[in-house]
């Protein structure tokens, strides 16, 4: 009886048919344990996690110099600009848009710092389904390689007030 | 059955030694007629008071749930976004703080009071923890229908909301402080007075693990949001968004473990009183609420998988070390719950084929229904999207998407929710002891709601392998920089999910409705055994 004290010797090993689960279980649990670190060092798709601190004020104006070193044009008012191959891009969260848009070449390794001017954002690359959180004060590094050409869009996932369903972005792999 | 509740106590019980006699003050306890247990009379004031201000919450909150989900079914889209976004906040606060918090401090009073035969350690303090709770709930609803905290539960700093709000909060968490504290002094008087020989009951033991867990997610709401309360009011300059983070799923993560272990002792509490099961070994089923004292505030580093501020190692090791080893916990209740069931079924006879058992279980008991629904619901469809959802290389996948409420809501509402529901069909005749009306529909509510939040959660889920983000007022982007969207796929999903909804509120506003009919208007219980389920 789960309500009632129990009898005096309730402490003994399990054994029967709840030993074997427990085993089953314990041995499901290891295996789990064992294939996320394994994965993450031979799969190589997760992020390292490599950030730095930066005030949003230093971070814009790396990506104002980003901008007027790299510009290739402009859509809707935002500049699209074009980073070199094997360096670095930087994508600026605010609210509600992402600034610039990018155009990566498909093939080459690019190190994209994502950053937040104001609130939490959230970088979600679709239709990939990709997703990362974005922070004022922390510069996001993500080591990036596009493998397939075409349009990206890029939307907030992370509530950033009334505006936060209008905060979309571009990115474009050639 | 003749009697409404077949417990058979164990030969201990009926032949007490001397010491059980309870440390009851005169006219401070009364036996039920239904269960023959004790019930000390100013737990029983403090249970209702709490019992009555969670159904409050869950109508709140309820009311809330159908008109956001009725705004996320693109076709209906009902909301404009001001409410929709508000109407997110209060309904998180009001279902997963308010209602599951009220239903955890009556549940902690009911197991340490009754089950050891004790009174309650103190009166003032249960006034003191209900009055902070109330108080601060009542201040958080109200802040946020006024418009001045539109931030979601999670209230992520540099989003600022009211100081009201920040302190609602704080007072809610204080209060719940208190009230875990007036159950850990019950444990302590009733140990000192030897109202019971040996170890306490399972049920007990559950809750003293939820009671455990409890008090350090509290401390990390203390660290977290008192900082930021000051921060709203400007006298703290600058609080770190990602450290904000970091100690707020120690509170929002351990937190659900809290309710994981009310829910799992109100699953054998419920398998006891309607199918008079009994845990095949008890050292096992303890052991796993150890387990989840010990790993689960490790897991909550699942909530930083894509963040950045902490680095692969650290994450990797927190969810892969420590996660499974509460998963663990889980899969043995998992095992041991039914298993007992099974167990009690059997030894009634019930023994045809591999599941005669489970077919001959009492399926029209709501109590029953309830639980076992949430077992299953808790189990295959909550615990397995959580397992996959804290694994890094799908979290990438997963991260704010609706994938995650899909999660949430099969263990939080099909789970904990659905298993307090079944509580309340023997709370409300046990301790306010009034009949149901309605019994019939009675039966089949637990099948509504549970029918309900399982579409609502596939539809979410689904939406959200899409891409398609949680808490996000239009999906088509209209109007947008640049377009953006869904193909019809994901739409589909959100109709599912959409109909889910509507199905799940029927199911909720029809229990609301079979509860406060019975505790206002029922048929007064006395000097009798309750109308057996």
């Amino acid at each position: 009886m789960s309500i009632h004290v129990p009898e005096e010797t309730w402490f003994k090993p399990p054994s029967g048919a709840e030993r074997t689960w427990i085993g089953l279980a314990l041995a499901w649990c290891l295996v789990l344990s064992i294939m996320m670190p394994y994965w993450h060092f031979k799969g190589k798709q997760n992020s390292t996690g490599d950030s730095y601190s930066v005030t949003p004020t230093a971070f814009g104006a790396r990506v104002e110099q980003f901008v007027k070193t790299n510009k290739v044009g402009e859509t809707n008012g935002i500049p699209i600009v074009e980073p070199s191959p094997g360096g670095d891009a930087y994508l600026q969260a605010q609210m509600w848009r992402w600034y610039p848009v990018l155009k990566l070449k498909e093939g080459q390794t690019y190190r994209l710092h994502v950053s937040s001017m104001d609130l939490q954002h959230g970088f979600s690359l679709l239709p990939m389904n990709m997703n990362f959180q974005v922070l004022p004060g922390y510069d996001h590094v993500l080591t990036i390689t596009p493998t397939i050409k075409g349009e990206y869009s890029i939307v907030c996932n992370e509530f950033c007030g009334i505006g936060h369903h209008l905060m979309t972005g571009k990115i474009v792999v050639e | 059955m003749s009697t409404a509740i077949a417990i058979e106590p164990p030969a201990r019980e009926s032949s007490p030694s001397g010491l059980s006699v309870g440390n009851h003050p005169s006219a401070g306890v009364r036996t039920c007629e239904t269960t023959g247990l004790p019930v000390c009379l100013t737990a029983q004031q403090f249970i209702r008071l709490n019992a009555v201000i969670a159904v409050v919450a869950l109508l709140a909150g309820g009311v809330a749930a159908l008109l956001v989900g009725l705004t996320r079914w693109p076709t209906v889209h009902l909301l404009d976004p001001v409410w929709y976004y508000r109407l997110v906040t209060f309904h998180g606060l009001n279902m997963l703080i308010f209602w599951i918090l009220f239903m955890e401090i009556g549940i902690l009073y009911f197991a340490a009071t009754t089950l050891l035969n004790t009174r309650l350690f103190s009166k003032s303090l249960a006034w003191t923890s209900f009055a902070m709770m109330l108080s601060g709930a009542v201040l958080v609803d109200v802040t946020i229908l006024l418009g001045k905290a539109d931030v979601m539960m999670t209230s992520y700093v540099p989003l600022k909301a009211h100081s009201n709000f920040y302190l609602g909060i704080i007072l809610v968490a204080v209060g719940t402080l208190i009230g875990v504290g007036n159950f850990f002094g019950t444990l302590y008087i009733a140990k000192r007075d030897k109202t019971y020989i040996g170890s306490v009951p399972l049920v007990v033991f559950g809750a003293t693990a939820a009671a455990i867990i409890a008090v350090v997610t509290l401390l990390h709401g203390a660290i977290v949001m008192i900082p930021t309360w000051l921060w709203s009011l400007d006298v703290i300059k600058h609080v770190d968004a990602g450290w904000y983070r970091l100690i707020w799923w120690g509170l929002g993560h351990q937190s659900q473990q809290v309710n994981v272990c009310a829910m799992v002792s109100v699953w054998y509490m419920l398998g006891t009183i309607t199918t008079g099961a009994k845990p095949i070994n008890q050292a096992v089923c303890r052991g796993a609420f150890v387990l989840y004292i010990l790993f689960i505030n490790l897991a909550s580093a699942h909530h930083l998988l894509v963040d950045p501020g902490v680095g692969a190692s650290w994450k990797i090791w927190n969810t892969s070390y420590a996660m499974y080893l509460a998963v663990l916990a889980s899969m043995i209740h998992g095992f041991t719950v039914p298993a007992s069931v099974e167990v009690a079924m059997r030894k009634k006879g019930h023994n045809r084929g591999l599941f005669g058992w489970l077919a001959a279980a009492p399926w029209k008991n709501p109590g029953f229904s309830a639980f076992f629904l949430s077992l299953l619901i808790f189990g295959f469809i909550g615990g397995i999207t959580g397992v996959t959802l804290g694994t890094q290389q799908i979290n990438i996948l997963a991260h704010n998407t609706l994938r995650i409420p899909g999660h949430f809501h099969s263990t939080v509402v099909g789970g904990t929710s659905l298993a307090f529901m079944g509580l309340a069909y023997y709370v409300v005749p046990l301790i306010f002891k009034r009949e149901f009306y309605a019994r019939g529909l009675a039966r089949i509510q637990p099948y509504i709601f549970a029918v309900g939040i399982v579409i609502m959660s596939l539809g979410m889920s689904f939406a959200g392998s899409y891409g398609v983000p949680r808490r996000h007022w239009d999906v088509q982007f209209a109007g947008a920089q640049f377009a953006a969207g869904f193909g019809s796929g994901a739409h589909v999903m959100l109709g599912i999910m959409g109909v889910g909804v509507v199905l799940a509120f029927v199911g909720l506003i029809t229990f609301v409705l079979l509860v406060v009919a019975a505790v206002f208007f029922g048929k007064k219980i006395e000097n009798r055994p309750m109308t057996a389920w």
